[in-house]
């Protein structure tokens, strides 16, 4: 039989506010355990939560950005359960009147069609706190600093049919947070991470499949492996006579497989109800259309403006619009430089590789956007080869410095002085009667060592294209 | 039992230094010591905290600093977070808890220079009428010893009553400033939803719960109520409309005005001297010029239904920050997360807290949900949209503050809906969030029996008027017990 797989993607992206979304405590990551937990997180007796507007700057941003409506009127609820890391015994978050409903994406798939995925709704809420079961001597330690940690998130209709395409939304998804600003979309930080709804149908079937929901995946890699394996084991248990159970289910990234969570884990009823210790959010017209205004340019607007004002490849376009950084830093080069392409090839390549290897974003580099266009110029005014430039490249990422103080004092500007090349090639000529008469049978390739021998002789500084026409004409003389 | 003295006499024996806050704490204190232990008012005196605080108020006023309220004696109900002293909320839950800040009430009376003699008794979490549901042990109403002061805030009225302290603060989610002050025979007042700040008062129903005064008199109240009021940014749901000054339109005439008489009010149920009591009020107001007309409210009958699934809806997810886990009592023994849940709040809990967690948490639950906690929010804002009406034909609504004057310890424990329909009358204000206020209007068969005025929203000026010049033309409020 052929099978059919619906995904559907619950992302939930950590925004990127100093303090949190119901206190005053800090957001950082990384503290003492219980540092950053104010008595509002603690959940003590009297305390109240009040609203972090700034969470609700940030949502209505991501409504804007995947074309949702943003509810000028949503209400925060109460979602109960009993767990320890969970403060008050109840989580508040939005149910019935999320902040943002009803958007959609767009995914450029393998075989270049793009494809639309709705996005069901946004909504904010609060995040839990950590139970810590290491080096607790057979206790349970709780750590309270990721309690009321503001919380974005993001479902998806059930429109991913399969790991990979559910892997591009997510990065996607990803790129769009960091685009808006919203989120640094940390995901070993657990700032990016979703929950997978899936099922499978009998190619055809409308109807959809039971499905299971995968947990806190939190790798672009363990998305595509627990969504693979689940779909696997969800096609061979029905053919072999069994039935998917709705359930909640854990990938064991070790073991590559899913597992249920223990029953207990799961809470299967949540007693909602509109928290009445915050008052309903309400947007207004004018806020609306500050927030509109505000917009960055946003990914997939980016790529077509490159296209068609700088005429760059799909492949560059792709590695410079990765992020709103990266297009920054190109373009600050390209305003500096007055060239495009030069641009491109260099911060994708040279750029892209040195970043890479030294683990630093493009915001950590250390040669900036204007000390690259300085050395780019010198490619542009045939001061020095592309091949010397790599040097120079090299010399400023490990040591400093602009391109032209190295470039003087490692003398590697290029001979363009027709009068001394002139007489590099007669000298090579000279010294060289055997190929001379090759080239002169009509062996066209005998020039390029000659081209190799000026460039050992002046170290690569020479000039290539003067050369070659030097060259031939000399030789053809 | 000596003359009470009011804040407003207090003030003024401060102000001519004709008595220090050190004398006026002193005599509190003494009174508490010789009257609580029968009454049971206090959960917690703390004498050297009062004595520290009268004596930073006598420097202030000798500075030439201090306020009309700066030295006078109070008490905090035992729900409203003070640093450093226990706040147990009258559950053995918190027994132990001592809070680590200052609820803002408690902040605002401090900084206005009151002296807080200590913590009163109240229903555990104010979950009753009776404050018979108290770890602590019942209150006794001072009038008579075998009755229930009323609830939840009953060790404030009592203290109030008795004379141990001139004002204590209450919290009043259904009635449990209202009916307390009704069945002591003193004043208590209600502001608006949202007029006084929450921060620091232990949750039982956010929506409903609104911190209030229990006083000698409407002009005390007012005195307080004008301190405590205001917007507080760590609240939400506070308010930020300016707080008028109440004590300036405190002798303004009412004649002219119009008081609505919901003719609900005097169906079955109430105690027919009780009705005659409130009547012979009602011409006090004639009196002074002002027309009694009479307003329905056609849904009165549904308020303490409603009330029971909204106020129990909340109150069963506000508790469930009491796990054992962080603060509050732990059982002990526990071995594993599921006992260490059950085993603490079985323990931590009294038996009205536990049938309130368990009808919030039916009604909430899926499948009730709408039958329950929406159908009851619906009756809410039918309540509330009766009231309404009422206020545009009447500047203000009175009635009886309760059904019958206080009811023996013991008499309703058992059957919590006969508990539950003595709050007939006042569960409706909160239900829409309106001001009220009960003042002392006469004696059925030796007990108190109070007026309740209801403004709409925000006329506190107006409600505290009303009140105040009735205490004018009458002196019920001055009665005390053991003096008739």
């Amino acid at each position: 039989m052929q099978w059919e797989t619906v995904i559907g993607l619950e992302i939930h992206a950590q925004l990127a506010t100093k303090s949190k979304i119901f206190s005053g405590a800090s957001t950082a990551y990384g503290a003492e355990p219980n540092t950053q937990a104010c008595l509002v997180d603690l959940g003590y007796p009297g305390v109240l939560p009040v609203l972090n507007r700034e969470v609700v700057l940030m949502a209505a941003r991501f409504g804007m950005a995947v074309d949702a409506s943003v509810a000028p009127r949503s209400v925060f609820a109460r979602k109960n359960y009993f767990y320890p890391d969970l403060p008050k015994g109840y989580q508040i978050s939005q149910f019935e009147l999320p902040i943002v409903a009803g958007g959609h994406i767009d995914l450029t798939l393998e075989d270049g069609t793009v494809k639309r995925i709705g996005i069901t709704r946004a909504h904010l809420e609060e995040d839990a706190g950590k139970s810590m079961h290491e080096n607790m001597e057979g206790k349970t330690g709780i750590d309270l600093n990721r309690a009321g940690t503001p919380l974005l998130e993001i479902v998806s209709e059930p429109e991913l049919s399969s790991a990979k395409e559910a892997v591009n939304y997510m990065r996607r998804m990803h790129q769009l947070v960091r685009y808006l600003g919203i989120s640094d979309g940390n995901m070993q930080e657990g700032s990016f991470r979703c929950d997978a709804n899936i099922s499978v149908r009998p190619k055809g079937q409308a109807e959809l499949g039971t499905r299971a929901e995968l947990k806190n995946l939190n790798s672009f890699r363990f998305i595509e492996k627990a969504i693979n394996f689940e779909v696997e084991r969800q096609i061979e248990l029905i053919e072999d006579g069994g039935k998917v159970v709705q359930e909640t289910r854990l990938y064991d990234s070790d073991k590559d497989e899913t597992r249920p969570m223990r029953s207990k884990e799961e809470a299967n009823d949540y007693r909602y109800f509109p928290d009445p210790d915050l008052l309903p959010v309400e947007i207004s017209e004018e806020f609306l259309s500050a927030v509109r205004d505000a917009m960055p340019e946003l990914p997939q607007a980016k790529a077509e403006r490159f296209a068609e004002q700088y005429g760059l490849k799909q492949a560059d376009i792709e590695v410079l619009t990765g992020s709103r950084a990266t297009a920054d830093f190109f373009e600050a080069v390209v305003a500096d430089l007055g060239e495009a392409k030069l641009a491109a090839n260099w911060v994708s390549g040279e750029l892209g590789g040195a970043l890479n290897r030294d683990n630093l974003d493009i915001a950590e580099s250390k040669v900036s956007a204007s000390a690259l266009a300085g050395l780019l110029k010198r490619i542009h005014d045939n001061t020095i080869s592309g091949k010397i430039a790599k040097d120079v490249f090299a010399a400023m990422w490990d040591e400093g410095g602009d391109a032209d103080s190295i470039i003087e004092s490692k003398g590697l500007k290029q001979i363009t002085d027709s009068g001394e090349l002139e007489a590099l090639v007669d000298k090579v000529i000279a010294d060289n009667p055997e190929q001379v008469e090759q080239f002169r049978a009509g062996k066209d390739k005998v020039l390029g060592f000659f081209v190799g021998q000026i460039m050992k002789a002046t170290q690569g500084k020479a000039n290539p294209g003067q050369i070659n026409q030097i060259l031939r004409d000399k030789l053809s003389a | 039992m000596t003359q009470r003295l009011t804040i407003a006499e207090q003030s003024r024996l401060l102000g001519a230094g004709e008595a220090s806050s050190r004398e006026l704490t002193q005599a509190s204190l003494e009174r508490i010591a010789q009257h609580d232990e029968a009454l049971n008012a206090f959960i917690e005196v703390t004498p050297e905290h009062a004595l520290a605080a009268a004596d930073a108020a006598d420097q202030q006023r000798k500075a030439g600093n201090g306020g009309v309220l700066t030295g006078i004696p109070m008490a905090h109900k035992d729900i409203f977070c003070t640093q450093g002293i226990r706040t147990t909320c009258a559950s053995r839950m918190l027994e132990n808890f001592v809070s680590p800040y200052d609820a803002t009430v408690v902040e605002r009376l401090a900084l206005a220079g009151m002296v807080s003699v200590g913590k009163t008794n109240m229903d555990e979490f104010a979950m009753g009428s009776s404050n018979e549901t108290s770890y602590f042990g019942p209150v006794k109403n001072p009038w008579d010893h075998a009755k229930s002061p009323g609830g939840s805030s009953g060790g404030s009225a009592a203290a109030v009553a008795a004379g141990l302290v001139a004002m204590a603060t209450g919290t009043d989610t259904g009635g449990s400033v209202r009916q307390p002050a009704a069945l002591c025979g003193i004043t208590g007042f209600k502001p608006t939803y949202g007029r006084v700040s929450r921060y620091g008062i232990i949750a039982f129903a956010s929506s409903l719960d609104q911190a209030g005064v229990l006083g000698l008199t409407a002009e005390d109240v007012a005195l307080v109520t004008q301190v405590m009021a205001g917007f507080d940014e760590r609240d939400s749901t506070s308010s930020p409309a300016e707080v008028p000054d109440y004590l300036a339109t405190l002798e303004a005439s009412v004649s002219g005005k119009t008081i609505g008489v919901p003719k609900e009010y005097f169906d079955a149920g109430l105690d027919p001297a009780y009705a005659d009591v409130v009547n012979t009020a009602l011409d006090v107001y004639r009196q002074m010029g002002a027309e009694i007309r009479e307003v329905s409210l056609p849904n009165l009958s549904l308020a303490v239904p409603a009330y029971y699934v909204v106020c129990p809806a909340e109150a069963s997810s506000n508790l469930s920050r009491f796990d054992g886990v962080r603060f509050g009592h732990r059982a002990e023994g526990i071995t594993d997360l599921e006992s260490l849940y059950t085993r603490s709040r079985t323990e931590g809990f009294g038996d009205e807290v536990k049938r309130r967690i368990m009808t919030g948490t039916y009604v909430l639950s899926a499948g009730y949900y709408d039958a329950y906690y929406l159908q009851a929010q619906k009756v809410r804002q039918l309540i509330s949209d009766d009231l309404q009406r009422c206020f545009e034909q009447v500047d203000i609504l009175a009635g009886p503050t309760t059904p019958t004057t206080a009811f023996g310890i013991g008499e309703k424990v058992d059957d919590p809906v006969q508990m539950y329909l003595n709050d007939i009358y006042t569960v409706s204000v909160n239900l829409a969030g309106l001001p009220g206020i009960s003042v002392p209007c006469g004696m059925v068969d030796g007990l108190p029996a109070g007026l309740q005025l209801v403004g709409p929203h925000f006329s506190e000026a107006s409600v505290l008027n009303f009140a105040h010049l009735y205490q004018k033309e009458t002196d019920w409020h001055q009665r005390q017990p053991g003096q008739n």
